[in-house]
């Protein structure tokens, strides 16, 4: 029988900074449910708090108040079940693409046999097996991506948290890892939440695209894809829903700026 | 007035220069006191200037990834060692001289104080620096605690604690001629002295040469060294 328990549960997070004399309300009474293996986006504009969530999420950062649990046990910290893919990688220059990869299998108690059959499946998954002896610095931004993605794939991570991580890459190395995270998807039944800023990415990615927006950051509305995949960004039914989206993400935008004007 | 009226040259010519080298290195030219005992002096500078040097790594890097880690050791030492690291290490020579007597260990200590605060500081800079990304995601991959320290500063702060070990082997090079001023009888900085009251200023610059030579050679390994430790990161070859 499924669990029934929900697998990833943002309870009533809320999350204020102080800068200055100034208090910055980052999350506002932010709840939100994610299913075992289901892709979830999150837009809005900056400042709405989406990297925030992430990163309460990953445990890098405590709330304000609420907490996030998984299979109701609250996160009190950084764990290798929830993996951080970075917008600007964050591999450790010091290590081939191989080691870094071994980063998170190395941690715990496993025969070595065991590291290198885990890093080498996962080398072959994104397709680094060539560059494997490779340091971060031998390669393009789209590769050190890949290396990031096995990097917490192999260290069995079931949540990954995705920053903005093709934001930094070409148009044509985005497409080509979009497809390729879309595979991984398939192949590993991972949970994604995939932060973004651009709405064809989220309607390309995603079971769910949650928009937030800013001031305080809160979630605004909740979005089903239900488009088939693979999906086609020039087909009539997904420019439809992308439509939808923009608007939805847009609309307070605009209502803001108007009251500002008025 | 007198030097010139006399004749005598004070600015050897090269040509006289290379004699003592020759004669410095194999004898057979003055067959003085001086005459092939190149090895002699180089050994003897050169382990004083490797003991201070080695000692001030051996110290000064645990002691940088502390201070730089450690807020409870920054808050003890900081104040002691930024008060004692504006003091010349030259002004130190008396002191050391009645701490160690004349001689040999005297030299040591000053090479020491020399290479220690470059190393010890760009140690703790390195610390200080290590892309907060990298703690991060060490954590979220199960690194912490102790594991950290070894696998993510450590090798991040390499290239900090690498400039540091160049920089203080360059002073503990400049050094050795002060601490070897102090009254020992070998090392090429006594050679230096020794041609200074002998009046032989082809002897001086012989011992000027040897210690260029000797240093730059040394720092040429520190940079192979350099280049291998670090061949991950391309901005750092030296």
């Amino acid at each position: 029988m499924a669990d029934r328990r929900p697998f990833l549960h943002v309870r009533d997070v809320g999350k204020t900074f102080q800068i200055g004399s100034e208090r910055v309300d980052a999350l506002h009474h932010v709840d939100l449910t994610i299913d075992k293996g289901e892709f979830v986006c999150l837009i809005g504009a900056s400042g709405c708090g989406k990297s925030t969530l992430l990163r309460i999420i990953a445990g890098f950062e405590t709330p304000s108040y609420g907490d996030v649990r998984v299979y109701d046990a609250p996160i009190t910290g950084p764990g290798s079940d929830r993996g951080m893919v970075f917008q600007d990688y964050a591999l450790f220059p010091w290590m081939t693409v191989r080691n870094n990869i071994a980063f998170g299998p190395r941690q715990k108690s496993l025969s070595s046999a065991e590291i290198r059959s885990s890093t080498e499946k996962y080398l072959e998954m994104v397709g680094l097996a060539k560059f494997a002896d490779r340091y971060p610095y031998q390669l393009s931004g789209g590769m050190k991506q890949r290396a990031a993605i096995a990097r917490v794939l192999a260290n069995e991570a079931g949540i990954l948290l995705m920053d903005e991580p093709f934001g930094a890459l070409d148009a044509l190395t985005r497409e080509q890892l979009q497809d390729e995270l879309l595979e991984i998807w398939a192949r590993t039944q991972v949970t994604i939440l995939f932060v973004t800023h651009s709405v064809e990415e989220a309607t390309l990615l995603a079971d769910r695209v949650v928009v937030m927006t800013a001031g305080p950051g809160r979630i605004e509305s909740d979005n089903r894809v239900s488009l088939t995949r693979p999906r086609d960004v020039s087909a009539p039914d997904f420019n439809a829903v992308r439509r939808n989206l923009t608007e939805k993400l847009t609309s307070h935008v605009s209502r803001r700026r108007l009251k500002s004007v008025a | 007035m007198g030097v010139v009226a006399s004749g005598t040259k004070l600015v050897p010519t090269p040509y006289m220069v290379a004699v003592m080298m020759r004669d410095f290195a194999f004898g057979g030219v003055y067959d003085d006191a001086f005459s092939g005992t190149i090895l002699t002096h180089l050994l003897a500078s050169m382990q004083r200037v490797y003991g201070g040097f080695l000692l001030a790594a051996a110290i000064g890097i645990p002691l940088g990834l502390l201070i730089g880690k450690v807020a409870f050791v920054r808050a003890l030492l900081d104040p002691t060692l930024s008060l004692l690291r504006p003091i010349p290490v030259t002004a130190w020579l008396p002191l050391s001289m009645v701490f160690f007597g004349l001689g040999p260990r005297s030299a040591v200590f000053l090479v020491f104080l020399g290479a220690f605060y470059p190393i010890l500081l760009n140690t703790v800079f390195g610390v200080r620096s290590v892309d907060g990304k990298l703690f991060e995601a060490a954590a979220m991959l199960g690194c912490d605690g102790s594991r950290m320290f070894r696998q993510v500063v450590m090798p991040a702060s390499l290239p900090a604690i690498f400039n540091g070990l160049r920089l203080g082997h360059g002073f503990a090079w400049i050094l050795i001629v002060v601490g070897e001023m102090t009254g020992v009888p070998t090392g090429l900085g006594s050679v230096i002295m020794d041609g200074r009251t002998l009046s032989r200023p082809d002897l001086v610059i012989t011992g000027m040469v040897v210690i260029g030579v000797a240093g730059f050679a040394c720092d040429r390994l520190i940079v192979v060294l350099n280049n291998y430790v670090l061949r991950w990161s391309p901005q750092h070859r030296g």
